[in-house]
């Protein structure tokens, strides 16, 4: 290892080039690292491969069938998921509504200095405490409190507004508005975390230069804050998509697993997640084809959104310069 | 230092020994699969395995149709199903199978009425009606008709079915199958049947996921099991059966109705429709299921052993766990059948 520069010989100096030993560590890292990225793709692909290998019989069987299909028998063959496609996205879409509106508003407050820097970093760590609490919390909690609580709202709405076709039934009990919010709230921390790091990162010059430009505080949040952070921001929102789509647990208690193709908040429905969860302990071969036929959509359908998502970042982004 | 490595060398030694002749005495049965009787299967491997030195049993609660198919995977010892098995799962056991029944069940409507009215009564038409769809209201003049001194609401009835495969689901099925040539016609019987589309279908997980939807949905009906409705405390309908009397359900009305039907040899009875006045309609045995050739004579000792606790001291507890013990006539033949664990 030869050094490309020379230092004064001066044993006090903390000033030393790199030692045959940093060069070492250095290199076994890159190494390891360089590994771990192998290996993590490697993953990704095995997982791809080992799903697809076994949806294969299945889509060869039943082919677009399954996707078009309504009906999930198992005892007649009948396999259909779009129910669940539907319930999946249906749901997913009104979570990331009520997560985006209140995760970047949390965002914006938190970061915004309408609270002393101590203040906020409590609350700062009250969010992000709601990504530790477990799915299944979350699902009791939203059986035993969500739904008696919305349960007068949505009674009324239906009596009253009954003939708009989002508040067409009755809620009965688990349906997709419980659902929804159970898993806004679930989506909020990361909506709420990623857009937080998005509006730390736009440099302080900015911000005083809008001041200094004569704008209000809103102004200045809402003209350019927030749109320099546009990218960040969107990126939460994605991030929080991704993460509504595959929750299970939580929405296999709460969505009423009904596979019924319904616009109304109240009905019941379906997602892809839930009925992977609960029917494949006991799927026998031909279900479980079907089942991993049901996954590889799901995996398209969070890929398809992550690209989707990047895309309109870059697009954004390209707008912004 | 020296003195210290060599205690500690010590130490392993002796603990490496332990564990080498605590390995060649002690015996571990693995089993899995219905979860409807797990709550009593564990309590009895539990005592069993305290009360027995050197043989410890697992026992996993993963669903009858997951039970068999470790079984038939050989990753059990032995398995547990409310569903038996089929002919043709037991055909690819070239070891023999041996059934044994172990307990029995009921599977019990609970339901959610305001102002918690005790003692519905529900008639055979009306609860396979009300599981097809069609009585949709709680104040159906079919249900007013025995229950004239109930007060029922103009609510709708929201039904409450699992979401997951289940044993509770076949029986329940095998029942209204049974009773209802239209039930067997539209839906038929099965771990999963295809329910009526409809919002006031809702699907839970497990009997936890329903009765919890029950509690909290006014005008719920749902199927759970008659141990777990009595430790969750939930309003539970009189049913009538094939004698047209309606019929509480408890020990007595289950017993009732197992001594109704004979065991045959092979061990396996259905009562999708029990006879006798006091039986209750919705009384199904759950099986243990065995091979007969182990190959390992210590393994298929303890698995007797096992059963033979379960048959004696198990039935005591069978009752409070709500559960309903064996009849004796019944235990005496499983008793018999066991001998052939080998």
């Amino acid at each position: 290892m030869n050094t490309p520069f020379s230092i004064p010989d001066n044993p006090d100096s903390a000033c030393r080039p790199p030692s045959a030993k940093d060069f070492l560590v250095d290199r076994i890292f890159r190494g390891l690292a360089r590994i771990g990225v192998v290996l993590i793709l490697a993953l990704v692909f095995a997982l791809v491969y080992e799903v697809g290998r076994k949806a294969l019989p299945g889509m060869e069987k039943y082919g677009f069938d399954v996707l078009f299909g309504t009906v999930w028998d198992v005892n007649q063959g009948k396999y259909g998921i779009l129910p669940a496609i539907w319930g999946t996205l249906y749901s997913a879409f009104i979570a990331l509504l009520i997560a985006g509106v209140f995760g970047i508003s949390i965002a914006i407050f938190l970061t915004q200095d309408f609270l002393p820097a101590k203040l906020a970093a409590v609350f700062r760590t009250i969010v992000e405490l709601l990504a530790a609490i477990p799915s299944v919390v979350y699902g009791l909690w939203g059986i035993y409190v969500v739904i008696p609580a919305i349960r007068p709202l949505t009674t009324w709405l239906n009596s009253e507004l009954g003939w708009i076709p989002f508040f067409g039934t009755s809620l009965s009990g688990p349906g997709l508005l419980p659902a929804a919010l159970v898993l806004a709230i679930m989506i909020l921390p990361t909506v709420a975390a990623v857009s937080q790091d998005a509006l730390t990162s736009v440099p302080m010059k900015t911000k005083q230069a809008a001041y200094g430009m004569g704008t209000t505080h809103w102004e200045a949040i809402l003209k350019v804050m927030v749109p320099s952070a546009a990218t960040g921001i969107f990126g939460s929102l994605v991030l929080g998509l991704g993460r509504a789509l595959g929750e299970t647990m939580a929405l296999a208690m709460l969505v009423g697993n009904a596979n019924t193709l319904s616009v109304s908040l109240f009905a019941p429905a379906n997602t892809l997640a839930a009925l992977l969860a609960l029917n494949f302990p006991e799927a026998g071969p031909s279900e479980i084809e079907v089942l991993m036929y049901a996954a590889l959509v799901l995996m398209f359908i969070t890929l398809l959104v992550n690209v989707l998502g990047s895309m309109l970042m870059l697009y954004a982004q390209r707008g912004n310069k | 230092m020296i003195r210290l490595m060599k205690s500690a060398a010590l130490a392993v030694a002796v603990s490496l020994s332990a564990t080498s002749a605590f390995a060649a005495e002690s015996i571990r049965l693995t089993g899995s699969g219905a979860s409807f009787p797990a709550p009593i299967y564990l309590t009895w491997f539990k005592d069993f395995s305290k009360k027995t030195e050197g043989v410890t049993v697992d026992y996993q609660s993963k669903g009858s149709g997951a039970g068999v198919q470790d079984f038939l995977n050989k990753t059990v010892d032995f398995a547990a199903s409310d569903s038996a098995m089929k002919p043709e799962e037991i055909a690819k056991v070239s070891e023999g199978v041996q059934l044994l029944p172990m307990t029995a069940g009921e599977i019990v409507l609970a339901y959610n009425l305001p102002g918690n009215p005790k003692g519905l009564k529900l008639s055979r038409e009306v609860y396979s009606d009300i599981f097809l769809g069609k009585i949709t209201q709680w104040n159906d003049p079919k249900i007013a008709a025995a229950n004239p001194d109930l007060k029922l609401p103009a609510t709708p009835i929201t039904v409450v079915v699992r979401a997951d495969s289940s044993g509770t689901t076949a029986v329940f099925t095998k029942h209204l199958s049974a009773i209802s040539p239209a039930f067997k016609e539209a839906l038929g019987e099965g771990n999963t049947v295809n329910w009526p589309a409809s919002d006031k279908f809702i699907k839970s997980p497990k009997n936890d996921g329903i009765t919890a939807t029950v509690r909290q949905t006014p005008g719920a009906i749902g199927y759970i099991e008659y141990g777990f409705a009595k430790l969750a405390k939930v309003d539970f309908a009189e049913l009538e059966n094939q004698a047209g009397q309606y019929v509480v359900p408890s020990a007595e009305s289950g017993a009732e109705a197992l001594a109704a039907v004979n065991m045959p040899e092979n061990l396996v009875a259905w009562l999708p429709d029990p006879q006798g006045a006091k039986s209750y309609p919705i009384t199904s045995y759950t099986w243990m299921i065995f091979r007969k050739d182990n190959g390992n004579p210590a393994k298929a000792k303890a698995m007797r052993e096992m059963v033979e606790y379960s048959l004696t001291e198990g039935q005591k507890i069978a009752d409070s766990m709500g559960y309903i013990p064996l009849p004796q006539s019944v235990v005496d033949q499983v008793r018999k059948a066991s001998a052939n664990i080998q």
